[in-house]
């Protein structure tokens, strides 16, 4: 947006569209990290804190449609500022939705604090949820910088996350074989790691509004997808095998 | 010799068939247009495509209905006005010295901003352009003509009990229907419309954007209009014109979402004007 229009108060909407974006999104970085913390540390208050800020994503989510609707009806916007405000209606959704499962794993905490932890697993969760936020924060570096070669990357980089899904599916289904009693814990887990694979998932979906944003065309290849999950099953002596 | 000046009821015999649909109708090439000394257009090549709606857009001044008053001669009644280059409609070159410009413009009619009927009877609005061009067998004939292009032009229904009175006596909105009707009783290939909703209010213009689609079936569209919410509304193909050149020409739907030159992304998004 490299000059003005010839009506100031259009740029001033669209600069506002932008910064409630930024807000929601720097929201959502914060909530994943301390969803994540409350998990490993065992921290039911700051779980607790978690569950509750999720409410004010939802406020700034609907606060950008009031405002993205009504520049559509007010100002009927062509070309790049169309594309820009169509982005940010997908783009809050899609932060929304990650600000849904960070929530999720933070009322998981209370449950799993009861029990004792499987090291490893809780180790592959502390990366994949490091992974997923800082591909939010780099996609909102891209949206900020009209980027479209990271957002490019970064639909590239979820395939890293689908890999760290894969191998703890695979390894919660050999620990509930081995043992019923790991049972709950396991499958607290097998949620909290699809809901940080979905988090990436939409994470990719903002990149491709990004890339959508510059370049005023989606993405023409398909992503690369790794999560096999979908068609994992373990035979009775616990091995674990994909069809 | 142009095809016009031999054969004036080609426009009846125009019912392309699909195969010819994406060969253009009307061709410009180099088109360069003065008043005076001072130039309005620079170096226009332009291809319209036959049965489709062609808007041209772009700031006042820019040379938009220049170019439009090009594709039936209606320069040539402005003394000062000097065209170089070369239209064709159909393979015809329609600046060639033998062309008969009242054919010419039987086969691309004009509406303009203002809707201007005769100050004469609706009947005799339609009629005067068929029984001119003697495209009337009788009066039977002609009559079936009126109320066809009355149809055609969605007025029959509230003017078929009134076609004695004056066409002036209508609505602006009826008016500028019509001045379509009149346009379209001749049967011809082009339909040039200069901002025709401009002095309508907004059903009536709604009327006119559903009937312009329904004319687009028959007959190949250029409406020059300042709405850009109306372009990208009512046609297939839009082109930008700005400071007399032809800056973008595309798909409309890609030159509203997403369009190549910086020029345009700056008109359609109001930063200059």
């Amino acid at each position: 947006m490299e000059s003005a229009h010839i009506v100031k108060s259009f740029d001033g909407d669209l600069k506002q569209i932008e910064s409630l974006l930024l807000e929601m999104g720097g929201m959502v970085e914060t909530q994943i990290a301390d969803a994540v913390t409350a998990l490993i540390q065992r921290d039911v208050e700051l779980g607790e804190k978690v569950r509750a800020a999720d409410k004010k994503i939802d406020v700034l989510e609907t606060r950008i449609d009031d405002l993205v609707i009504r520049l559509l009806a007010l100002r009927q916007p062509m070309a790049e500022d169309l594309r820009s405000v169509v982005c940010a209606l997908k783009v809050s959704s899609n932060l929304e939705r990650i600000g849904d499962y960070a929530k999720n794993i933070a009322k998981r905490t209370s449950v799993l604090a009861t029990w004792q932890p499987t090291k490893s697993s809780i180790n592959t969760i502390k990366r994949m949820s490091k992974l997923v936020q800082d591909m939010v924060h780099d996609v909102l570096n891209a949206y900020l910088a009209r980027d479209a070669g990271t957002a490019e990357d970064l639909r590239l980089r979820d395939e890293e996350v689908d890999q760290m899904h894969n191998t703890l599916f695979r390894e919660l289904l050999t620990y509930m074989m081995e043992d019923p009693r790991n049972i709950t814990p396991c499958m607290h887990l097998l949620f909290i790691a699809k809901n940080i694979e979905r988090m990436g998932d939409h994470t990719t979906g903002i990149a491709e509004q990004v890339y959508y944003l510059v370049e005023g065309s989606l993405p023409e290849d398909d992503r690369p997808k790794g999560d096999v999950t979908s068609y994992m099953s373990v035979d009775p002596d616990g091995q674990a095998k994909q069809d | 010799m142009s095809a016009y000046a031999v054969d004036k009821n080609l426009g009846a015999a125009l019912m392309t068939d699909s195969a010819t649909m994406n060969q253009p109708i009307i061709t410009a090439k180099d088109v360069q247009v003065f008043y005076g000394d001072k130039q309005a257009l620079k170096d226009i090549s332009l291809d319209i495509l036959p049965r489709q709606v062609t808007s041209f857009i772009g700031p006042s001044g820019c040379g938009k209905t220049t170019f439009l008053r090009c594709i039936n001669r209606m320069n040539d009644l402005i003394d000062i006005c000097r065209v170089e280059g070369d239209i064709r409609i159909e393979g015809s070159d329609i600046y060639d010295p033998g062309v008969d410009v009242v054919a010419l413009r039987a086969h691309v009619g004009m509406v303009f901003q203002k809707p201007n009927p005769f100050p004469k009877s609706i009947f005799e609005n339609v009629a005067y352009g068929p029984r001119i061009h003697g495209m009337a067998k009788d009066k039977t004939d002609l009559q079936e003509i009126v109320e066809k292009s009355l149809k055609r032009a969605g007025l029959w229904n509230e003017v078929n009990d009134r076609l004695d009175l004056p066409g002036t006596g209508l609505s602006g909105g009826q008016q500028q229907r019509l001045c379509i009707a009149r346009a379209i009783a001749v049967e011809p290939k082009v339909i040039l419309m200069d901002e025709p909703c401009s002095a309508l209010d907004p059903i009536a213009t709604a009327r006119i954007e559903e009937l312009i689609d329904e004319l687009r079936e028959n007959f190949t569209i250029i409406i020059v209009t300042h709405s850009m919410q109306q372009a990208a509304r009512v046609s297939q193909q839009t082109a930008f014109f700005h400071l007399g050149e032809l800056v973008e020409k595309g798909e409309t739907d890609q030159i509203f979402t997403a369009p190549k030159d910086e020029r345009t992304q700056n008109y359609i998004t109001g930063r200059i004007g």
